[in-house]
């Protein structure tokens, strides 16, 4: 079982001093935090995507290329990448390109946004949300799949005998993972492809997570991808630690008063009682971790939300020592026991490679030179179907280059 | 056949209110005349003011907190609605509006609906025609074209003597009535979380199913 954090990106007055941290200094921080997370001993980093102030991640790969650079075995992840406002072709070549200088550590989360004006200012329209997220995913799906592809769709230009480039670190497709909070299309869009299926699970009662989950995992094994209990299933948690509960809750309370999202709404008694979210000692947030089970089944990512609500970065590195420490090391034991032998682990690039290959080398893309012919020839890579062995000539770079090449 | 579910919406704020009065004599018509007809009949009745921080935080949230979402449950599955609100500043009171901002906008759908009000006079007694009646008409609910409304004076001396405000609550749960022993509303209930469309009707056919 993977165990993680995941942020927004909010940049957030920290209500204890009134002082507000800049975009400059919240990205550092950010980078810290990530860094820290390796540290401690989490297995996922999952970044947001915003575009509008006060949030800083519009660029997610930029950030997280950075991170898998500055890390070694941080899964690196998104929470979540928009679907409808990002043109999947672009979403193909930037996840590709992550996958490629992460080493294959890099997964991502789709969802549709829920910020209503960021839809116009990239030439969408939120009521067509579902739609645009059905159809911009096919396309994504089959662009990591197909050398070349030709589409038409309602939502975007033409596609004619395209390749999306670098394609995928040994011909395996970064995992995807359906976040959701209450959208029965989206449990059932991850099942069709057999993809995993994350609920938002932190700003919803228990019952709705556990129906949505229900209705993913039997739809899962509907379309055929093994059973109901092997679904891959990724939850959302919130928890604000110190050793004595009441320290915690005295601590956070006016991060949670004045927070972006719930603030000024309902109490932080209410709230927790009525969402995952946990304030108080470590063992607190282990026993209502564990009981997630109890509704979801056995799963295969937890993420927290640990860094938000303008929270210093002092604190929420002592929150990452905390669960790094304390809380994950007992969830590692207790989850795996009675797990049952045929609950996969979350997919990863090695487990996915395994999975394709087997004990065979994985395919390496190696480009013909570029001519335009992509279509005549079957593929515009040297192991396409259908490509004569003899048509490896050929340059984008003129006859002196075809020289080259031919001689190799 | 099973008993109708008759549910009662009170926006009054006072303690004791007028609103809540006006909703119990509209019930209690209305499930006279059902059980006059050997219908039984399932009623709850809900003050909002009982639930007024539970809208607020749903309309900040976007979930209902349990003793909310047991109220829209309840109106969700309803063979009938009854809904009585105050009338301030020429319509309904703010805190009712809040709360028919909360229900699902499909929940509604073919539900019988009689609308009360209450006001301190009766020139404001067509906020009921121009501003409580639309909203469940575009909520696709069934307004009983008598709504009821009850002035100050109404519940002493002073009111229309020609037709009583006991005669008008009869006449408007007579018209409910009607509708709610014919309907098999809540023997159609729809789960919000099922699947309508699966991933091949999204896909436009694609895949087949």
């Amino acid at each position: 079982m993977q165990f993680g954090i995941f942020t927004v990106s909010d940049i957030t007055q920290d209500p204890t001093t009134g002082r507000t941290p800049s975009e400059a200094e919240r990205i550092q921080a950010t980078l810290t935090i990530a860094k820290h997370a390796e540290e401690v001993g989490l297995d996922v980093f999952a970044l947001g995507e915003h575009h509008n102030p006060p949030f800083w991640s519009s660029s997610p790969t930029t950030t997280l290329a950075y991170i898998a650079g500055q890390t070694s075995t941080l899964q690196l992840s998104t929470a979540t990448t928009l679907i409808t406002t990002n043109d999947p072709v672009k979403l193909a070549e930037d996840y590709a390109m992550l996958q490629h200088v992460s080493g294959g550590r890099a997964d991502l989360m789709l969802g549709r946004g829920n910020t209503g004006p960021v839809y116009p200012w990239f030439g969408k329209d939120i009521r067509q949300g579902l739609p645009i997220a059905i159809e911009s995913y096919e396309l994504l799906h089959r662009l990591w799949r197909e050398d070349v592809v030709d589409w038409e769709g309602k939502f975007r230009t033409p596609l004619q005998g395209f390749t999306a480039t670098p394609r995928p670190l040994d011909g395996v497709p970064p995992f995807v993972w359906h976040g959701s909070i209450r959208t029965p299309e989206v449990a059932e869009q991850a099942a069709f492809y057999g993809d995993g299926f994350f609920a938002n699970h932190i700003f919803w009662p228990a019952t709705h997570t556990q129906r949505m989950i229900a209705l993913y995992r039997q739809r899962f094994e509907h379309h055929g991808h093994g059973t109901a209990a092997q679904a891959i299933v990724g939850l959302g948690g919130q928890a604000f630690m110190r050793k004595n509960s009441q320290d915690a809750v005295n601590e956070f309370r006016p991060y949670f008063d004045n927070a972006p999202v719930y603030g000024h709404g309902p109490s932080m008694e209410e709230f927790t009682q009525q969402t995952p979210l946990t304030v108080g000692s470590p063992q607190q947030v282990i026993d209502r971790t564990l009981a997630y089970r109890d509704y979801v089944g056995d799963y295969q990512r937890q993420l927290w939300l640990m860094d938000h609500a303008g929270l210093p970065l002092k604190t929420v590195l002592e929150q990452l020592d905390l669960l790094g420490e304390e809380v994950v090391p007992v969830l590692r034991r207790e989850f795996a026991k009675d797990r049952p032998a045929d609950v996969p682990d979350a997919p990863t690039h090695a487990s996915l490679v395994r999975a394709k290959y087997g004990d065979a080398a994985p395919r390496q893309a190696t480009p013909n030179a570029n001519r335009g012919d992509n279509l005549t020839l079957g593929s515009p890579y040297q192991d396409g179907p259908g490509a004569p062995v003899a048509a490896s000539t050929g340059s984008a770079f003129g006859r002196a280059a075809t020289r080259t090449a031919g001689a190799r | 056949m099973t008993a109708r579910r008759i549910v009662v919406i009170s926006a009054g704020l006072s303690t004791p209110s007028s609103s809540r009065q006006l909703a119990d004599r509209l019930l209690a018509d209305s499930a006279g005349l059902l059980r006059e007809r050997g219908v039984e009949v399932d009623a709850k009745v809900f003050e909002l003011r009982d639930l007024a921080h539970d809208i607020t935080n749903h309309l900040l949230m976007g979930f209902a907190p349990p003793k909310l979402e047991e109220a829209l449950d309840a109106v969700a599955s309803a063979d009938g609605l009854i809904v009585v609100t105050p009338i301030f500043t020429t319509s309904y009171a703010g805190l009712f509006k809040s709360f028919i901002d909360v229900i699902d906008p499909q929940a509604l759908t073919d539900l019988p609906v009689l609308i009360g009000a209450t006001g301190g006079t009766p020139r404001h007694s067509l906020a009921i025609d121009y501003a409580i009646r639309p909203l469940f008409t575009y909520l696709h609910a069934i307004p009983v074209t008598t709504g009821v409304f009850a002035a100050t004076g109404d519940w002493g001396g002073g009111g229309d003597g020609v037709r009583s405000l006991p005669d008008r609550i009869f006449r408007g749960a007579t018209e409910f009535a009607d509708l709610v022993e014919r309907t098999d509303r809540s023997d159609m209930l729809s789960d919000p979380f099922a699947l309508d469309r699966p991933m091949g009707h999204l896909l436009g056919g694609l895949a087949g199913e």
